[in-house]
């Protein structure tokens, strides 16, 4: 599905930003991936370098997509191919209600891959569907965009978007920050009733408490920008027990 | 005295940009050049008019030659152009076939017909369907009015302003110039003496206008300018709702637009009156494009309501203030407004409210976008008379900036002599930030979707309060007029 | 710029202007000679400004009863210092400088030597060459298009200034008193007078300034004032600015602030008094980095007219403006706020904002009110809002119901409305003084108000 090659990136236009320093990782087709890591270690910023976002400047290596390159391509067109990312911090769009920016991204994908768009019709039943499975309160999709939502509720839209969009490859970016337990169940239900053998996740958590709840096939410790250890599920276990210091350069603390 | 010629048409495509730019071949008949007292007979004349109204356009131009000559004409906008010749223009041209004055749609030059097609305005049938009842103004002469029938079994009257003072001359002459005296302002006062056609529509008492009423404008002759007049009343209680849309071939020489448009709402009544502005706004480069100097007002008597609304993405320049002079007691006057200046247009406009009775009530919604070398100024008036007891007014004005060439202004005039009033004006300048283009672009939206995206959402107060149809008109509009900015 | 119609009032001003030239011609440096004719030139140009229709910058102001008057040019007349201090701010440990119908006052001003302070005449320090003053002088004020500043630069002579030192933190606060003392030499009509101040903040230095006018004569006087301040990079100036002539005379009043790097400059004015005033303060955020606060207070009665017209320029990025003001109007008076914020193509992140907040306790008071923004960068923060009101018949109410009597309940809210630009004035004495003179003017404004509650 996903094969990330000796990656580099930095920020755009400011030296010595390198903060991804050659990353190797590869995410099989129904496999879910964690990616844990200390604040400052990038992986925030793999996230966004996946999605293709345009503050950040690969420098070296190869992201590969079913064995093709999407390295250069802009970020919708990732989205096009099936990747999806959960965001840290959803943007706020005045005006833009939700049901208008879902259509109008599906619609986007269809006419890239040259299917039929959904009815309005179909379109319009898909969407109350999901909103009451994610929990969102209906009121809040009339709204616009973001726009007065509390973190949470920025959340559930987030995995909202994610069951409407059913991508083939799910990013989430530390979606389980500032969210309450009922709200991380949501998200984990969400993510768990996604599982197919079809489907990748990449996870990006700081604490293993989301993985109580999702089990990750596979979990990586991100480290100042280099994955130091790749393992299975009692990984996250010893990061909740021991925190990252085992992973740190010798006199740096976390 | 009538001199006709055939001006020679050749049509300029080449900007792809404008995709209303094409030029109807229909013959024309054309006045010389230039602004004289004999031309204003002309016209007149040509209108087969009454004494008294030839006596008002003879007493507004001469006001306006005393205008002209004291240089009274306004320069407090934030607008750069060069001095307008008003002896190089065309003050009246009329299809050559309406001089027969078609009795039906089927008496109307079938190319001009065609036009109307291409503009995707619903005229014949398609009208009816959409509930639209269209005058359609070309060339300052209006061609046709669809339902007028339908209109006329509820006593509505719905049709050109020259058939209006032909058929209601009572009316008109009751109305016309009571809220935008031909002494109001210069191009307000040229108007009045050169007007060569227009809308006139009347809402008898106590009736709800069951369709839209809707006119186009398009000024199709080279070199000659346009100076529509409309005038809608409200009687008392009846409600109307009123658009405007208007367009202009691509021409190279800038062509002067010099409208008036009187709205009288009598008490309890109710005027809603939509304009989409899409006139040719001039090449990428700056070349050609209308002249765009629109005097509107209103008056509310008591109780009633009159609410502007305005999407304004065409024209070189934009010089349009449309108000309301809250007369009455509880009258309500409202202004929401979407500019757009791209490339090397020029919007200075706004709005002006005027209370002058109790607890009269007004609020502005005004939205300015700037892109490319595009310059947008918000101006707005906001005037509490010292009998407006209670008077309230919201003013919320934003800007958006897409780019780093153009320019965003505001400038409010807020004027208060009634210490009961309260007054409230908000403004904001942003742009579309990355973040938010990013979200959009990573679920799969282009960045040009993504950009008319947020500025559509961005516009949607605004956006909301015209009627559908002119709403999605009104986005796609948008869409058009910020290409080549965004991307 | 054309004008249909001949410049008002300039010959009132031109025998004036003829007098002074032959008089000081001899003693000035040939660079000011030509600075005043220069300047002269174009107040004869320019006029009285009095047209009104198409100008926006006094679109509100009608200045014909200015235009009107007939003013004397008289040699400076004398004051006690007891009159200074009891009818203004003053505190004996400030350094004071009195400039009297605009002629530095050598017995009355109040120096104490304090180190990294220049002081003193501006007469003494052209005629020295001290400082920049050749530099300085007029660069900012006199040299554009405005017939105020071209007036007071035509009649350069005397007046007051103050350079402070590279790195030098003043303590105390400096005061510039400009006094008129009444009636010019003919004794019966009345005096005009163009007091000039230069301030040079050096770099990284920090000062308190208190600029402030008074009139010890009953009679119409004009006063026609202009300040500029050059902040250096990474300065700390702090502006306050007083003004309270009688209420027959005109202040025509203009600060004109070069900001360089980093540096902060804080004004707030408290205007009181005149017939017609106008308190005209331009910032330029020259460089990066440099931050101004413009706020004020004004409270107008009677038949006075007073006028803000506060503009600042970003001229370069990540500079912030703040303008705030607040009016207290009654009577038949009218206040005018204008401000204005241009932040140019290069002034990429920059913030702004602007109010103006005004509360009318009369019906025959008016305010107008014109924030305006133009804005030619697009990463920009900027905001702005005016709002006019009346005190609330339920605020009132709610205060008269815990016991508080009426008047007592009102002079509570007015004042309220005024505390938080009063709390600006920082130095005790000041603070004391302006605190003093709002509670007096709140009560005559009251007295005039007929509105409060009413609504």
């Amino acid at each position: 599905m996903l094969e990330i090659k000796n990656l580099q990136a930095s920020v755009v236009d400011i030296e010595d930003s390198e903060i991804l320093r050659g990353i190797d990782l590869r995410v099989n087709k129904g496999e879910v991936h964690a990616i844990m890591g200390p604040n400052g270690s990038g992986k925030s910023t793999l996230a966004n370098v996946l999605m293709g976002r345009l503050d950040y400047e690969v420098t070296g290596g190869d992201i590969l997509l079913e064995g093709k390159s999407i390295v250069d391509l802009p970020p919708e067109q990732r989205a096009h191919l099936g990747m999806f990312l959960a965001f840290q911090y959803p943007a706020e769009i005045p005006g833009v209600r939700p049901w208008q920016f879902l259509k109008a991204a599906l619609d986007a994908r269809a006419d890239a891959r040259g299917e039929e768009k959904m009815t309005v019709r179909n379109f319009s039943k898909l969407f109350d569907e999901k909103v009451e499975a994610v929990g969102i309160n209906p009121q809040l999709v009339k709204r616009s965009l973001n726009e007065g939502f509390s973190g949470g509720e920025k959340k559930r839209n987030e995995m909202l978007q994610l069951e409407i969009l059913q991508p083939s490859l799910a990013i989430l970016d530390e979606t389980d920050s500032g969210l309450d337990v009922d709200a991380l169940r949501i998200v984990a239900e969400g993510v768990n009733s996604m599982r197919s053998p079809d489907r990748s996740f990449i996870i990006v958590t700081h604490y293993q408490r989301l993985l109580n709840y999702i089990r990750p096939d596979v979990v990586h410790i991100l480290v100042q920008g280099k994955i130091m250890k790749t393992g299975g599920p009692e990984l996250a276990l010893e990061v909740e027990k021991d925190g990252y210091r085992n992973y740190l350069p010798a006199g740096a603390t976390a | 005295m009538t001199n006709q010629r055939t001006i020679s048409r050749e049509s300029d495509l080449s900007g792809q940009e404008y995709q209303w730019g094409f030029v109807t071949d229909v013959e024309t008949d054309i006045a010389p050049k230039g602004l004289s007292e004999d031309i204003v007979r002309l016209i007149s004349a040509k209108k087969e008019e009454p004494d008294w109204l030839l006596e008002w356009r003879l007493k507004a131009y001469r006001h306006w030659l005393v205008q002209y000559e004291t240089e009274n004409e306004p320069s407090w906008a934030n607008i750069d152009y060069p001095k307008i010749d008003y002896q190089d223009i065309y003050y009246y041209a009329a299809p050559k076939s309406s001089s027969q004055a078609p009795k039906s749609l089927d008496d109307v030059d079938p190319e001009m017909l065609a036009t109307f097609e291409k503009l995707g305005i619903p005229l014949q049938e398609r009208a009816a369907l959409a509930g639209v009842a269209v005058d359609a103004v070309f060339d300052s002469v209006s061609v046709a009015t669809t339902m007028a029938k339908q209109l006329g079994e509820l006593g509505i009257i719905f049709c050109s302003f020259s058939d209006a003072v032909k058929k209601h001359p009572d009316l008109v002459k009751k109305y016309l110039g009571s809220v935008v005296p031909y002494t109001d302002n210069f191009f307000a006062t040229l108007n009045a003496a050169v007007f060569s056609d227009g809308s006139f529509a009347y809402i008898p008492p106590g009736v709800r206008c069951p369709i839209e009423l809707m006119t186009y404008f398009r000024i199709n002759t080279e070199g000659s300018g346009q100076f529509e007049r409309t005038l809608i009343v409200a009687d008392k209680g009846a409600y109307v709702s009123y658009l405007e849309g208007c367009t202009a071939p691509f021409r190279k020489t800038h062509q002067l637009h010099a409208a008036t448009v009187e709205l009288v709402a009598l008490d309890d009544s109710e005027i809603k009156y939509s304009t989409i502005q899409n006139w040719f706004p001039g090449t990428p480069e700056g070349e050609g494009g209308v002249y765009n100097f629109v005097t509107k007002r209103g008056r509310a008597d008591k109780n009633a309501k009159i609410s502007w609304t305005q999407v304004e993405t065409g024209s070189a320049i934009t010089w349009k203030y449309p108000s309301v002079i809250l007369k009455g007691d509880n009258s309500v006057g409202e202004f929401f407004s979407v500019a757009l200046a791209n490339n090397h247009q020029q919007a200075d406009t706004g709005t002006k409210m005027i209370h002058i009775g109790k607890n009269t009530k007004s609020t502005i919604v005004a939205k300015g976008i700037s892109a490319g070398k595009g310059n947008n100024t918000y101006r707005g008036q906001v005037q509490i008379m010292p009998g407006a007891e209670n008077a309230t007014n919201h003013t919320q004005c934003d800007s958006l900036l897409v780019g780093d060439e153009c320019g965003a202004h505001t400038v409010p005039y807020i004027e208060v002599r009634n210490p009961t009033a309260r007054l409230e004006h908000e403004a904001s300048t942003s742009k579309v930030s990355d973040e938010q283009l990013f979200y959009l672009r990573a679920r799969g939206l282009s960045e040009e979707e993504a950009h008319h995206m947020i500025i559509t959402g961005w516009s949607r107060d605004v956006i909301k309060e015209l009627p559908f149809e002119f709403a999605l008109e009104a986005s796609q509009l948008l869409k058009v007029s910020l290409e080549g900015a965004v991307g | 710029m054309t004008f249909a119609t001949v410049p008002a009032a300039v010959e009132k001003y031109s025998t004036a202007f003829e007098a002074a030239e032959t008089r000081k011609n001899s003693e000035s440096p040939a660079w000011l000679n030509s600075t005043r004719r220069q300047a002269w030139a174009t107040f004869s140009e320019l006029g009285i400004p009095t047209r009104r229709r198409g100008n926006e910058l006094w679109k509100y102001t009608n200045l014909r009863p200015l235009a009107e008057a007939e003013f004397s040019f008289g040699e400076a007349g004398s004051v006690s210092l007891d009159a200074l201090k009891s009818n203004g701010p003053w505190d004996d440990s400030w350094d004071t400088i009195v400039v009297v119908d605009g002629v530095y006052s050598d017995s009355l001003s109040n120096l104490h030597g304090t180190s990294g302070l220049v002081a003193g005449s501006l007469a003494s320090a052209i005629s020295s060459g001290s400082g920049e003053v050749e530099r300085l002088l007029s660069s900012l004020a006199g040299r554009e298009e405005y017939a105020f500043t071209a007036l007071n630069t035509a009649f350069i002579d005397d007046g007051a200034y103050v350079q402070i030192a590279e790195d030098s933190s003043l303590d105390s606060p400096v005061q510039v008193v400009f006094v008129t003392s009444g009636p010019g030499h003919d004794g019966d009509s009345s005096r005009a007078t163009y007091p000039r101040l230069l301030v040079d903040a050096g770099e990284n230095s920090s000062l308190t300034l208190i600029e402030t006018y008074i009139n010890l004569s009953g009679s119409a006087q004009l006063t026609v004032p202009v300040v500029e301040i050059f902040a250096g990079r990474g300065s700390v100036v702090r502006h306050h600015r007083v003004q309270m002539e009688n209420e027959q005379s005109f202040h025509i009043g203009t600060t004109r602030v070069n900001q360089l790097a980093d540096s902060t400059f804080s004004s707030t004015t408290f205007a009181v008094g005149a017939s017609i005033g106008r308190n005209d303060i331009h910032t330029q955020l020259a460089e990066p980095g440099a931050e101004c606060t413009l706020r004020g207070l004004y409270m107008t009665g009677g038949q006075q007219h007073q006028d803000q017209e506060i503009s600042t320029t970003h001229a370069k990025p990540h500079c912030s403006s703040h303008q705030y003001y607040k009016g207290i109007l009654s009577g038949r008076s009218r206040a005018v706020f204008s401000g204005k914020v241009v932040v140019e193509r290069d002034a990429q992140k920059s913030i702004a904002d602007q109010k103006d907040l005004n509360l009318l306790l009369s019906r025959g008071a008016e305010i107008d009110a014109k924030p305006s923004l133009e804005i030619y960068a697009d990463d920009v923060k900027a905001a702005h809002g005016a709002t006019a009101g009346h005190v609330d018949r339920n605020t009132l109410f709610y205060l008269q119901s815990r016991g508080i009597d009426e008047d007592a309940a009102k002079a509570m809210l007015v004042r309220g409305f005024a505390e938080e630009m009063l709390d600006d004035f920082k130095p005790k004495a000041l603070r004391d003084f302006v605190e003093r003179v709002t509670d007096y003017r709140i009560k005559i404004l009251l007295d005039e108000s007929d509105t409060i509650g009413t609504a």
